[in-house]
């Protein structure tokens, strides 16, 4: 990655593609309850999308606001992590997922509200405390399933152990960044130990660690993601909504 | 919140229909302050404690005695207005992945989620009724409880987002606007917060199919034919014309309804077709014309035929809806049991530390 522009528009894709994946949850929860938490996150994660891909495009000053950058370029341009694309699978993966993004999103986003950059400092205040809400939800979550039933234990170990290793990319250090995402690594380790060990689940050995998000290179699942979210805005060039 | 980051337009519609909303709120707050009598009289003048409550405009509560056949209405006609929120979330659910603009989505993700809120808040006054959501749940699931026919009909284009929210929504204010005086207290208070928020759904609905129509050639094209399939279900709505209608005699009596149902549906046509010509889109009905004489649009009416056909189950979505509400049940069940085995060991922990 290389300056604001790359490091404002990573974050933007991040928020994006998740938005997008929680919200594939609607209708579709496993209580009424829930289908109203993953649409609230949803939006808190769409809404800190819109926040950061607009600045991203003011400071890339090509004239691209937030659509543009979000329906016109191919998965080859996103620079989201891979964490965020894969599949919702079944809850407990869903909820995994969430707990690895919020673990990474508090510190990144709390130690953006101290940043230089007064719009990034901006939107880190604002993201954080619903990071926190999101950080919340999930970690009730996972020990709900991880000390529920003999069978929500099952699930929620093999969705901690298929997601773990896409966490790495998250920490890869960026000494130009305005925030280094090495410096956030701990702070997310003790987090998410603490949360594992209350919900009696085993964190994985660190093997296999799967990057490339940052760099435009993902997962086969993004092209699909995207294929579905651009349908119609790429159909009706130049059209307003 | 997300959902009203647009200017307000003085064309848009539901301005007089929430005014109606704050008077229902307005006579709900007189009618707690009149000094009613704490009591029936004796035990034996149960009913006519009930029926003076109901003729002096008051509210009958869940702790008061009631006719069974009252309960049984109220339960049914409020667990298929809760059924119907639920269900109602997926035609609109199906276009959250593909809203054209992030504003967009994000309108549209909080509307279905103000659904799911509305839901439950209706069946939290069901429950009032001495039912269980459990239950009330199980019945729609097995077919035994309906929930309204329009939530049947498929979303093809994004043009049917705002059409459901112009016409759909709009036909549910309509319906539901009276209901803000039901003489049930717990039904009109709900009534009262969810058409307040169905309104601004349904501004928003018009604001989307606003955009269409003033957009590009194809937009407006997309736009015609929303409101070309979505006029006559929407008609329908408002339930079988009143002489075929079964419930609403006594409904009217108990003062649970307070307008027939060609009286709603007269009022709908007369809101929408003003609506319509600021939109600039037509309402697909050549005989709809002013009637000098009644002071009220002639329009065609709905296929009843095709109305009751819904509602047994025959219309183009029935069995996917229920499919996908029974599958989202099922996939969903070892989530519940975690959550209440997860529950009970932190009981059981309570109770061994006051214990020791």
């Amino acid at each position: 990655m290389n300056g604001p522009f790359d490091f404002t528009l990573a974050l933007g894709d991040d928020a994006l593609i998740a938005a997008q994946r929680l919200a594939e949850w609607t209708t579709r929860a496993p209580e009424m309850e829930e289908d109203i938490a993953l649409a609230n996150i949803a939006l808190d994660q769409l809404g800190a999308a819109r926040l950061l891909l607009t600045y991203a495009g003011e400071l890339e000053g090509a004239g691209r606001d937030e659509d543009a950058l979000a329906y016109q370029r191919g998965d080859r341009e996103f620079r989201n992590c891979l964490l965020v694309e894969l599949p919702n699978g079944d809850f407990a993966v869903t909820m995994a997922k969430l707990l690895f993004l919020a673990a990474y999103q508090v510190p990144l986003y709390t130690a953006l509200a101290g940043c230089a950059d007064e719009r990034l400092a901006a939107i880190g205040a604002k993201a954080r405390k619903e990071s926190a809400y999101h950080l919340d939800h999930a970690s009730l979550w996972v020990r709900r399933l991880g000390d529920g039933t003999e069978e929500s234990h099952r699930r929620m170990q093999a969705a901690v152990d298929q997601v773990w290793p896409y966490t790495a990319e998250l920490f890869t250090p960026d000494p130009t960044a305005p925030v280094d995402p090495a410096g956030l690594r701990a702070e997310f380790d003790a987090t998410v130990a603490a949360i594992l060990t209350a919900a009696t689940l085993t964190r994985p050995e660190t093997g296999w660690t799967p990057g490339g998000g940052r760099d435009g290179v993902h997962t086969e699942h993004l092209s699909y993601l995207l294929a579905e979210m651009q349908v119609l805005h790429r159909a009706h060039p130049g059209a307003r909504w | 919140m997300y959902g009203n980051d647009f200017g307000t337009t003085d064309d848009a519609p539901g301005g007089g229909l929430l005014g109606e909303v704050e008077a229902a709120e307005t006579a709900l707050r007189e009618a707690a302050a009149r000094q009613r009598r704490g009591a029936p009289a004796s035990a034996d003048d149960l009913a006519g404690y009930f029926d003076e409550v109901v003729a002096a405009d008051q509210k009958i509560e869940p702790r008061d005695w009631m006719p069974e056949a009252y309960r049984r209405t109220l339960i049914r006609q409020i667990a298929q207005h809760a059924h119907s929120e639920i269900i109602g979330m997926q035609p609109e659910g199906n276009w959250i992945s593909r809203a054209p603009s992030l504003k967009r989505k994000a309108i549209l993700l909080a509307k279905v989620q103000d659904e799911a809120g509305h839901g439950l808040y209706l069946y939290a006054a069901a429950e009032t009724l001495g039912i269980s959501r459990d239950e009330l749940v199980e019945m729609l699931l097995n077919g035994r409880q309906k929930y309204s026919s329009i939530f049947n009909y498929p979303t093809l284009t994004w043009a049917d987002v705002g059409a459901i929210g112009w016409l759909v929504d709009g036909a549910a204010i309509v319906n539901q606007v009276p209901l803000c005086r039901c003489s049930y207290g717990p039904y009109a208070r709900a009534m009262i917060r969810v058409c307040k928020e169905e309104s601004f759904h349904q501004r928003q609905g018009y604001e989307i199919l606003h955009t269409l129509s003033h957009g590009t050639p194809a937009q407006k094209a997309m736009a015609q034919d929303a409101v070309d399939r979505w006029w006559y279900p929407s008609l329908a709505m408002f339930g079988p014309p009143d002489g075929e209608s079964t419930h609403s005699t006594q409904s009217m009596a108990w003062k649970i309804k307070r307008f027939s149902n060609d009286e709603l549906r007269q009022r709908f046509v007369d809101m929408c077709v003003q609506q319509a010509e600021i939109l600039g889109l037509t309402i697909p009905d050549p005989d709809l014309r002013w009637n000098d004489e009644r002071q009220a649009y002639d329009y065609t009416q709905p296929d009843y035929d095709e109305l009751m056909r819904v509602i047994s189950g025959d219309g183009p979505c029935n069995r996917e809806r229920m499919a996908h509400r029974r599958r989202a049940h099922e996939e969903g069940a070892w989530v519940r049991e975690a959550a209440a085995a997860y529950a009970a060991k932190r009981a059981a922990e309570q109770k061994e530390t006051v214990a020791a």
